[in-house]
């Protein structure tokens, strides 16, 4: 029991420390503003302390509360990421969040934490059933997160928008699992495994009911076809959602997908290969070629990280060790040049003649890095690196070179072709934002004002330098990834 | 001297030159202005003392690369920060380091934004020159890839009026031959396990001959769409008439020398049976950017596009004396990068000088310069001779060798090739004769002539040319066992 409960700490911190924290918000007396910061602050805080307890988790390989659970190397990676990122997000969101205090409510932070634990318990995941379970304590949240702006029509909108498909693809997965429990007669992972084991080939049955899964899942990460939902929420709800829709869930599912196809249906990659190259390459090319237009940055952003779901795609549909390890390696990247790219989005004040706002039109960006050089070259250099160009800090280039190598160490050399030519077109949005900021001049009847407060500039600071480490000397991060990658192939 | 690293020290000097300017203290405007310049300038004159530290201390004799540095990059995966040249690498290097502090001294009065503008191209100085000296492939692709950066800014921020369509099409053009090249660079990681450049030239050559011309189709796409060669060629007009006089100078010089630099380290000796196979593609395409160009540069009204076309033709020769596989052959190409380096930098000054008199480029608008701007008119005369390729100017040499090698490949070719001149001559003299002479404009009487720094910048150059065009040995002496060892890995 007691090794039960060490495996799931994190989890279990975070559960009851997002209870503990409700109370607090609840029963605590003080003006928005106060409870607001006091609920942050405590929810960094718990975050942190659920870090800590994650190497607890150091080292365990095996099984948990009736194989429900299973913990290993890949589990750690993932999680260690997860809730690095999310504490990240939860910081560099609290100058908007005092800011808003009135219209945000305090649940917030709470939201957070809870779909970070539906996360952390996603990764673990090793039966259909508690996959499910998981995967709807994330979605639930990060429904009421996108709709908690209540006074914003637009922020409504979205929110009941991601409801709505969100509440779909969970059905299309769940009839996807019963398929798959109807015909094999088990949810565990392991046991699936063993059942399907015996035969050369999928039934149709379990056919169906793969991809079913698969495209549930697609869906949550935003892989075209499954992607309309992207654009429009990214737009409409709160930045600091925003931010956080981008950095942290996509890389839970993802870690799912890769669990469930390498893991369990490892020995059918001839009959599921197909799906994923088909939709890497759909959501490369949608993201590249559908972003060219976009005037606003967060649908801008939302595009970019199609095109990156689509790479980070190829590394699975590479089907090998490799391919589990540039996952990883892209992932963080692009997460680490996320969280710098979010973190100056929402410190950027917009005023104009409809009043102040937050950063949304590319335009307001022009001639920026005229008036703030240090933080124009930053998000030049982000925008590079998103591009895959070798520049120091930001090591987007390692991310899209180990996923490629990946592709071509399988021989799918098609799609490495696709994925550099979609690269290229995504350049273009890329070198918008460095065209706007740097050769455009400053806009009329137009402040914008950057404000960076000591949060967000630790974190930019600490996500450059982590990036710049991973440029510089590789070696010691490739290995961590090695080791995960290992664990699950 | 020995243990030093030198070459890192090259290469990373100009980029700690680069950082020193970023951090600079906020201040006054003239003050900050004078110091980055200052800046600028020192840390481009030490660099070139540091090459010519490289050059004083190579060993012309010695095959295989010299100076080599290696250390661990990417550990256990073979990806190493290795670093050495050879004769090859050398002369683009000194080229770059040469070329540069005449770049920084062309934009002395520069007022918009000098700060970032010395920092690109302190930056654009390290990274080219990591080009010429990795020996690691994947160190290549990373400084081969970096140099858009700084050139993309340095167009996109101080070009003329055109300037965002410029460095947007320079970018993404360049860049889809890269990617591409990236692919191929993967390819040979994943077959040879290594990416250590003087490896995989030895195993590499195994490769089947089907795949072999895959790799040399990546790698085409890539070096070709830098050289330029026909039909890839349409973004440099673009760039070089909208970039600034010192982005302009550093393109021609050295940025086109990339690609070139490029078929000579990769193609020919990594796939040699390739390279013979595609060797009468490339020499159609060259021919067709020799005299197709040439006859376009003909037709120009604006001098910079003018320059741009015949840069394209030049570099014609180059590829076409490339791939003729033998000595003469490379010691050609190897010369006439050189030296179109030189002239075709120092033509770019000169126009540089008078558009910051006139602000146009339009030829017609120009005439009988040779009366109000007599030490102008002389440079002028000896860049244009040595662009058309007269004896005693650089440009004849390379010209004399290219069509020597491409007679002993095909001599109908080298006829057509040799036609390229007579063409060359016509356009740079008529450019010379528009300019020159004939009756003084009304509006270019106000002009004057040359000041120092613009004597000076366009001095070094014009010895350049005179001295390399009399004694080409000091350059084929240090080609000469690199070029050898080419032959024999292309010709196995």
């Amino acid at each position: 029991m007691k090794e039960n409960l060490l495996a799931a700490l994190p989890e279990i911190v975070l559960a009851l420390g997002a209870m503990s924290m409700m109370m607090l918000g609840v029963f605590y007396k003080a003006t928005a503003q106060g409870r607001m910061s006091t609920v942050a602050r405590g929810s960094s805080v718990l975050i942190i302390i659920a870090l800590a307890a994650l190497s607890y988790t150091v080292g365990m390989k095996g099984s948990f509360f009736n194989n429900m659970f299973v913990m290993d190397g890949f589990a750690l990676f993932i999680k260690a990421v997860l809730i690095f990122s999310a504490g990240m997000v939860l910081i560099m969101s609290n100058h908007y969040l005092e800011k808003n205090s009135e219209k945000i409510g305090f649940e917030y932070p709470i939201l957070i934490m809870l779909s970070l634990c539906g996360m952390l318990m996603m990764v673990s995941a090793n039966s259909l059933l508690s996959l499910y379970m998981s995967l709807e304590l994330q979605s639930l949240s990060l429904y009421v997160l996108a709709a908690i702006r209540r006074d914003d029509s637009k922020a409504s909108e979205a929110g009941v928008k991601y409801f709505v498909l969100g509440a779909l693809a969970s059905g299309i997965m769940l009839y996807g699992i019963s398929l798959i429990y109807g015909f094999s007669g088990t949810v565990g992972l392991d046991e699936l495994k063993q059942i399907i084991s015996g035969s050369t080939e999928l039934g149709n049955g379990m056919i169906i009911g793969l991809v079913l899964l698969v495209c549930g899942l697609c869906f949550k990460i935003s892989a075209a076809p499954f992607h309309m939902w992207t654009p429009d929420v990214y737009e409409g709800v709160p930045t600091p959602v925003t931010a956080y829709f981008a950095i942290v869930p996509k890389l839970a599912v993802a870690a799912f997908l890769v669990r469930l196809l390498f893991d369990t249906f490892g020995s059918f990659v001839g009959q599921w290969q197909d799906i994923v190259i088909i939709i890497s390459i759909l959501s490369m090319s949608v993201g590249a070629f559908a972003g060219i237009w976009q005037q606003n940055i967060k649908r801008l952003l939302a595009y970019s990280s199609i095109a990156n779901m689509g790479y980070a795609l190829v590394g699975i549909a590479a089907f090998n060790e490799s391919g589990v390890q540039a996952l990883l390696i892209f992932m963080v990247i692009y997460m680490l040049s996320s969280i710098v790219i979010f973190a100056v989005i929402l410190n950027i004040d917009v005023r104009d003649s409809d009043g102040e706002k937050g950063l949304e039109k590319i335009e307001h960006l022009n001639g920026f890095a005229k008036n703030n050089p240090i933080t124009g070259m930053l998000i030049a250099l982000v925008m590079f690196s998103m591009i895959g160009l070798p520049f120091p800090p930001f090591a987007g280039f390692f991310g899209k070179f180990f996923i490629f190598k990946s592709a071509i160490e399988s021989d799918l050399y098609g799609l490495a072709v696709i994925g550099v030519i979609a690269s290229v077109v995504a350049a273009y949005y890329y070198l918008r934002i460095v065209k706007v900021m740097y050769f455009d001049e400053l806009g009329k009847n137009i402040r914008v004002n950057l404000d960076l407060e000591a949060h967000s500039k630790l974190i930019i600071l600490m996500a450059t330098l982590v990036s710049l480490f991973i440029f510089v000397y590789p070696g010691k991060f490739l290995e961590y990834a090695a080791y995960a990658a290992h664990n699950i192939f | 001297m020995e243990n030093m690293p030198i070459l890192s020290i090259t290469i990373f000097l100009p980029i700690i030159g680069a950082l020193a300017i970023l951090l600079m203290a906020r201040g006054e405007e003239e003050a900050i202005r004078k110091n980055v310049r200052h800046t600028a300038l020192i840390t481009t004159i030490t660099t070139f003392l540091c090459s010519l530290g490289i050059l004083f201390n190579f060993d012309s004799s010695a095959t295989g690369y010299q100076f080599v540095e290696k250390a661990a990059w990417v550990e256990g995966y073979n990806i190493d920060y290795h670093l050495g040249i050879d004769g090859i690498s050398l002369t683009m290097i000194l080229l770059t380091t040469i070329l540069m502090p005449l770049c920084v001294l062309t934009s002395w009065r520069l007022q918009n934004r000098i700060k970032e503008y010395m920092i690109c191209f302190l930056l654009m100085e390290g990274i080219i020159i990591g080009v010429f000296a990795a020996l690691d492939i994947v160190l290549f692709y990373l400084f081969f890839e970096a140099v858009l950066i700084p050139m993309f800014l340095i167009i996109g921020i101080w070009g003329g009026d055109n300037r965002v369509y410029a460095a947007f099409k320079f970018f993404l053009y360049t860049l889809i031959g890269s990617v591409l090249l990236l692919v191929a660079i993967l390819y040979m990681y994943n077959y040879a396990g290594t990416t250590s450049i003087p490896e995989l030239t030895k195993i590499l050559p195994n490769l089947p001959l089907g795949v072999e011309k895959w790799l040399w189709l990546a790698l085409f796409a890539s070096f070709a769409v830098k050289v330029p060669m026909w039909p890839f060629h349409t973004w440099l007009p673009d760039a070089h008439v909208q970039a600034p006089t010192a982005g302009s100078v550093i393109l021609a010089g050295v940025l086109l020398k990339l690609g070139a630099y490029g078929f000579l380290r990769f193609s020919l000796p990594m796939l040699p049976e390739a390279s013979h196979h595609f060797q009468s593609m490339i020499f159609v395409l060259s021919l067709v950017a020799i005299v197709y160009t040439s006859m376009v540069a003909f037709a120009q009204y604006d001098m910079k596009k003018l320059i741009a076309y015949s840069s394209v033709a030049h570099m014609g020769f180059v590829t076409m004396a490339i791939f003729t596989f033998n000595h003469q052959g490379l010691d050609g190409a190897i010369f006439q990068m050189i030296s179109h380096g030189i002239v075709s930098g120092a033509l770019f000054l000169c126009v540089g000088v008078v558009y910051e008199r006139m602000h146009t480029r339009e030829i017609a608008r120009f005439g009988g310069l040779t009366a109000i701007m007599p030490k102008f008119a002389i440079f002028f005369m000896i860049f244009t001779m040595g662009s058309v390729g007269l004896p005693t100017t650089s440009g004849f040499v390379g010209e004399f060798l290219t069509f020597m090698a491409v007679f002993k490949v095909n001599y109908i070719m080298a006829a057509i090739a040799a036609s390229g001149v007579v063409l060359g001559a016509i356009y740079m003299l008529w450019l010379y004769r528009k300019t020159m002479f004939g009756e003084i404009k009304e509006e270019c009487k106000t002009m004057r002539d040359l000041n120092g720094r613009e004597l000076i910048c366009l001095s070094v150059l014009s010895i350049g040319v005179i001295v390399l065009g009399l004694y080409p040995n000091m350059i084929f002496r240090l080609i000469d066992v690199p070029v050898e060892t080419i032959i024999q890995q292309v010709s196995r």
